[in-house]
């Protein structure tokens, strides 16, 4: 288990180090941040002083190293825009971010297992076919998409929920969450749902898939043939049984929502980081944009390496065919 | 007791033959390729069909700004059928350019990423080894982050422009083209008629193009298929953020972009249209991938 579990940190760690040198080495290519910054009619003098207070006349790899060790004392840069350090910055907006990401993991596990079971119940019926055929449309149409037309049917046509922002919020935990106040909630309803969508039409998909397969089984054909009731066939044998890929997708969707955030933020202007983000790609405030990546970077990785050991303690097997490998 | 032994040839349909025969048994299925044919040549004719040259400033006329669809044009009796947007530019003639950079932007980097993962599955399998173990460290690497992820960073770095997001888009797709080649070569490479060939002495790079690749095909046109819709969505997305197109060649995301700040005020049909087109390509794609996937895989077969 421990060589398993060294050998995975080792893969983590590479991958975060191929991503900072991929994002860094990139990042030196944007184009020139002083032009942009320094008011044009600003002396060579003035130029030169704020090239060196950033650090950008030095040679790549000086600036690589320095960023490399001051990344890792949890200093990321000062962003050119706000003059304040980037990491700070993101991690003002990151419970913003967090938040829409949980509630639409909620969301679409809590309305994607349900249906799912239900269309893999009744493969052909009419309910079943109609879950479906929305699960295509859900995963294929594209994100921003969906988030306009969520606008335009609830927000502008209907005047029921407003159309962007965060609304109202309440401190929580040392957060400041929308979804306690009421304001906020309704704030909150659109973009959830749609960053939920994506994933609600995976879950959709993979429970009816699950299900179809698990009712084929003779404990399913046991338990019927005991006469137990239908409802605790589907609660207790069927619902265990699909839960484990269940869990591992959720688990790995979690960190890829906090990148499909980005649209959602944006479409519904939610202060969330991936809006960010998006500012900060154009205003070219390149220590913002580094940040946000490495941090993002960051936390993909620890999910997926926790799901991953996660599921080798619950499956031995995974477990020994990669310490073979 | 005689044995029966027919004199009639038994036919054997060529697979060519099976896959069209079998596709054209869901009505479904065909409506999405009459669609998306249709989608296709709308872009491929779009200067020649167009109403007006969207890009030509001498045809627009701004005092025709934002008119809702059905509206003409003053002067000339123009019908707008879908409307203009804040420039005076003819929707439906927008949103057939449109078309065309969105579909050149996808097929292009369809193109180079089949091209480029197939040689690279292909060798990975053939040869194994430390090749295969370094490719498939590269693409699981690549896969644990999500493609819009690594697009919006490529793209954020390089600047907008349509070949720069042909390239994000060729370097996001690659992986899948490569690992689903590599799955299938892997299990082929077994097999006696890849021995067969080697006992020939067939040089290496034959037996892999002309004995190896064409029996892994099958898998790889149904991802081809899901990843060409995937690939229009997620241009579609980069542009609409905008970090994709450039203002002056708008994809439809390009145009849904524009239009957006117009929406809340009930200028709907700038948004609106271009996303219409968008979605109805993108599901008659889906539609044609989903029943190909059903013909060629082989399970499902009797």
């Amino acid at each position: 288990m421990i060589v398993y579990l060294v050998r995975r940190l080792g893969q983590s760690i590479l991958a975060i180090i191929a991503m900072a040198v991929l994002v860094f080495a990139g990042v030196y290519f944007i184009g020139n941040p002083v032009d942009v910054l320094i008011n044009p009619e600003a002396t060579q003098a003035e130029i030169l002083a704020t090239t060196q207070r950033l650090g950008l006349d030095k040679p790549l790899y000086e600036q690589f190293g320095i960023f490399i060790w001051n990344a890792l004392h949890g200093d990321l840069g000062t962003s050119f825009v706000y003059g304040r350090p980037a990491l700070e910055i993101i991690l003002e907006r990151l419970p913003a971010t967090m938040e829409l990401a949980v509630v639409a993991l909620i969301l679409s596990v809590g309305i994607g297992i349900p249906l799912g079971i239900w269309a893999g119940l009744r493969p052909n019926s009419l309910s079943g076919k109609t879950i479906m055929g929305g699960s295509i449309l859900g995963f294929s149409l594209p994100n921003f998409w969906q988030g306009m037309l969520l606008i335009l049917i609830f927000a502008v046509l209907l005047g029921w929920l407003p159309a962007g922002g965060r609304g109202e919020t309440r401190a929580f935990l040392g957060m400041q969450v929308s979804f306690l106040t009421w304001d906020g909630l309704s704030h909150l309803l659109l973009p959830a749902i749609n960053l939920a969508l994506f994933k609600m039409s995976l879950i959709i998909r993979l429970t009816r898939a699950n299900t179809r397969e698990v009712c084929l089984q003779d404990y399913v054909k046991f338990a019927r043939a005991k006469g137990l009731a239908g409802r605790r066939i589907v609660l207790v044998h069927v619902l265990k049984n699909i839960m484990i890929p269940v869990v591992t997708i959720i688990g790995l969707e979690l960190g890829s929502m906090i990148a499909f955030a980005i649209v959602t933020e944006t479409v519904f202007a939610w202060p969330g980081m991936g809006k960010l983000l998006i500012d900060s790609i154009n205003l070219l405030d390149r220590p913002v944009i580094v940040a946000y990546l490495m941090l993002t970077v960051l936390i993909i990785v620890s999910i997926n390496l926790m799901v991953d050991v996660i599921y080798s303690l619950l499956d031995p097997r995974i477990r020994l065919s990669e310490m073979k490998g | 007791m005689t044995l029966s032994t027919s004199n009639t040839p038994v036919r054997i349909d060529s697979p060519g033959r099976r896959i069209v025969k079998q596709f054209i048994e869901d009505p479904v299925a065909v409506v999405g390729l009459v669609l998306f044919v249709l989608v296709a040549l709308i872009a491929v004719a779009a200067p020649w069909i167009a109403p007006q040259n969207p890009y030509d400033l001498a045809q627009l006329d701004i005092m025709d700004s934002s008119l809702a669809p059905g509206e003409s044009n003053f002067m000339t009796g123009q019908i707008y059928w879908l409307g203009t947007d804040q420039q005076g530019r003819d929707m439906l003639s927008a949103i057939m350019y449109g078309l065309r950079i969105s579909l050149l932007v996808a097929s292009i980097s369809l193109g180079l990423a089949i091209t480029i993962g197939t040689i690279v599955g292909v060798a990975a399998a053939y040869f194994g080894g430390r090749l295969d173990s370094f490719v498939m460290r590269v693409v699981d690497l690549q896969l644990s982050f999500p493609a819009i992820l690594i697009a919006l960073i490529l793209l954020a770095l390089l600047g907008r422009g349509v070949d720069k997001v042909i390239l994000a888009l060729v370097i996001v797709q690659w992986a899948y083209y490569a690992r689903t080649v590599r799955s299938s070569a892997i299990v082929e490479r077994r097999k006696d008629y890849i021995d067969a060939a080697r006992c020939l002495a067939l040089s290496d790079r034959r037996i892999m193009f002309r004995h190896l690749l064409p029996n892994c095909l099958p898998p790889l046109i149904v991802v081809a298929t899901v990843q060409i819709a995937q690939a229009i969505a997620l241009e579609a997305t980069l542009s609409f953020l905008g970090v994709g197109v450039p203002i002056t060649e708008p994809s439809l995301g390009l145009l849904i972009a524009n239009g957006y700040d117009y929406l809340l005020s009930g200028v709907y049909w700038i948004s609106l249209f271009p996303g219409i087109a968008l979605v109805v390509t993108i599901v008659a794609i889906n539609l044609v991938g989903d029943r190909l996937r059903d013909v060629l895989n082989p399970r499902l077969q009797k």
